[in-house]
């Protein structure tokens, strides 16, 4: 994928996005947008709502109210034909938090990529299989093995190749790093760094640690019961949190001279 | 600390597990001690074997384990107690695990859950246990106690199910408690919550604890000392806020290397190559981390590294006094 649209084109807007489970309104007026080269974050904890912000942008589940735009194109509503399908998937695309059941146990890596690369090219395509494969680090050996022959930080690099074969716009990371021991979530986090250098993707990190979405993110939005607390760039808001449940989740992160903090009601 | 303040003792602990027909260890010699009312953090990545040495601690093995070396409590062999010494030692140690979830009867009420253990080891009659509930309900915060007792664990969040967890532990008054990544499923402010109230109630009983957790931060912020694991075998012993500030071995080193900071991003984060080595995948005849440390010679393939003195720490590593490893860890 190159980047030929200008730095300032939206690849993913959410306007007033709302979503009801029953009587309980589970995302209440979500707004962001993200353009093209440019990552957010979207931080919050269980309950807050992020996770089904995450999978209404990709169509796995539909808001109650509001608009999803990505690439200019509303993706509120499901898509009914194979075509519309296809091509929602070339502009956004998700990677789960588990690597360990988000793939199918009896296809290889290699023989995955293939079917997705054909599915969206029209046609058996092995040397962009062999490109993506490169990609994210995965060696002859381990393209030809099935999921459960792969460690967790090979699978999650599997997911991310398979995320990446529709050569999406926007890349939604729903806690991609989260399960990962520390050295090998470390070589993942540059992995995708490398990725976003080198085909200008977008990412939308759903995350709950602050030193990952500093990391990986130049903008940031706080939810909290399904409400945007705070959101502003990355930097400013772990810096200078604004809201008090920002700076409780700041102040809650072990590092050098922390003590645990009991929690005052916000 | 000297010896007679030690409660709990390990010595060159070998545990093998039965794989494919043979054993593989999953413990490879592993020394360390647990004073009276000390809080010690055990951290490491998935295979160091930090949760395999609080099972071996408190005999939750599979009988065809072959355990070698010994286990001490009080000065007593864990091992080989039996009767009323190994009743005595089910009261003397708890365990908190990560998923409350997965270690509570689903269809059993709180107070029955909290109460059965001491009642059915005839510590407490029914009465002074269910007073005893209800008092450490209110020590870890759980408000309206009585009216908790009789609520079903669906009822109550993962934050308070895992107090829940912490005060049941306490229910026998304990003088060691195995905590087992017990904050790790929950949210971050929980976590800081929970780990707030265990440490203070902690410090209160004079309970020794071992805490273990894959972050060396929360480790350094509720213990007195750090042990760094990496594939069945100790790494590194000492003071957790030195451990944290000043690392030693190579390996503890790198792991906080790897980690991203909250403070500033980095354009690249020193990620260690390859992968987590399980015990039962290691050499014995040479340094487990050796093929993904930038420090390694010759030397380190050529034997393996013992657990020595180096200043108040002990190390496993050859390399230690080596320029370069010095200048890694200033």
């Amino acid at each position: 994928m190159t980047e030929t649209a200008g730095a300032t084109e939206l690849v993913l807007e959410a306007r007033n996005l709302c979503k009801d489970f029953g009587a309980h309104r589970a995302v209440d007026d979500v707004s962001f947008t993200v353009r093209a080269g440019r990552s957010l974050a979207i931080v919050g904890e269980s309950g807050s709502g992020k996770t089904t912000v995450a999978r209404m942008i990709v169509g796995l589940e539909r808001p109650t109210s509001g608009t999803i735009t990505a690439c200019g194109r509303d993706r509120s509503r499901p898509a009914t034909t194979t075509r519309e399908r296809r091509r929602r998937a070339r502009e956004v695309q998700i990677v789960f938090q588990d690597p360990y059941t988000s793939l199918d146990p009896r296809q290889t890596i290699r023989g995955m990529l293939a079917e997705i690369v054909t599915s969206h090219g029209g046609a058996a395509d092995p040397a962009r299989v062999g490109r993506l494969l490169e990609l994210v680090g995965l060696d002859h050996r381990q393209a030809e093995s099935l999921p459960r022959r792969l460690s967790g930080g090979q699978r999650q690099r599997a997911t991310i190749a398979r995320a990446l074969a529709a050569a999406p716009q926007v890349m939604i990371l729903d806690e991609s790093v989260a399960a990962l021991d520390v050295s090998i979530q470390a070589q993942i986090l540059n992995l995708l760094m490398d990725i976003r250098d080198e085909t200008g993707v977008s990412y939308v990190l759903i995350s709950h640690d602050l030193a990952v979405v500093r990391q990986l993110t130049d903008d940031v939005i706080v939810m909290r019961h399904g409400q945007v607390v705070e959101s502003g760039a990355t930097g400013d808001v772990l810096d200078a949190p604004a809201h008090e449940y920002t700076r409780l989740l700041r102040d809650s992160v072990p590092r050098r001279g922390w003590k645990p903090i009991r929690k005052e009601p916000v | 600390m000297n010896a007679a303040t030690h409660l709990v003792e390990l010595e060159h602990l070998i545990v093998r597990l039965p794989v494919d027909g043979g054993r593989r260890a999953v413990l490879r010699g592993v020394d360390l001690t647990i004073g009276v009312g000390e809080a010690v953090g055990l951290v490491g990545e998935s295979g160091s074997g930090k949760s395999m040495t609080a099972r071996t601690i408190d005999r939750l093995l599979p009988d065809n384990a072959v355990v070698e070396g010994v286990v001490r409590f009080d000065g007593d062999d864990v091992w080989s107690m039996d009767g009323d010494a190994l009743r005595r030692f089910r009261t003397d140690v708890a365990m908190v695990f990560q998923d409350p979830r997965a270690h509570i009867n689903p269809v059993r009420r709180i107070g029955d859950f909290m109460t059965e253990a001491v009642i059915a080891h005839g510590l407490m009659a029914k009465r002074e246990a269910t007073a005893r509930a209800i008092e450490l309900l209110d020590a870890v915060r759980i408000d309206r106690g009585p009216a908790r007792m009789r609520q079903y664990p669906h009822e109550l969040s993962g934050g308070m199910l895992q107090r829940v967890m912490i005060a049941t532990a306490l229910m026998a008054r304990p003088r060691l408690l195995l905590a087992d990544e017990p904050t790790t499923a929950l949210d971050v402010t929980t976590q800081a919550e929970v780990m707030a109230i265990l440490d203070e109630l902690r410090v209160e009983f004079g309970l020794a604890m071992l805490f273990i957790t894959h972050d060396l931060e929360l480790a350094t912020a509720v213990c007195n000392r750090t042990v760094v694991m990496y594939a069945g075998q100790v790494m590194e012993i000492g003071e957790a806020e030195s451990v944290e500030s000043n690392p030693t071995h190579p390996y503890t080193i790198a792991l906080l290397g790897a980690r991203p900071s909250i403070a500033a991003s980095r354009t690249r984060l020193d990620a260690i190559p390859g992968q987590p080595m399980s015990a039962y995948d290691a050499p014995d005849d040479a340094c487990a981390f050796e093929s993904r440390c930038k420090h390694a010679v010759d030397e380190c393939r050529a034997a393996m590294p013992q657990l020595v003195a180096f200043g108040p720490r002990s190390v496993r590593c050859i390399r230690i006094d080596s320029p370069v490893v010095v200048a890694a860890h200033d």
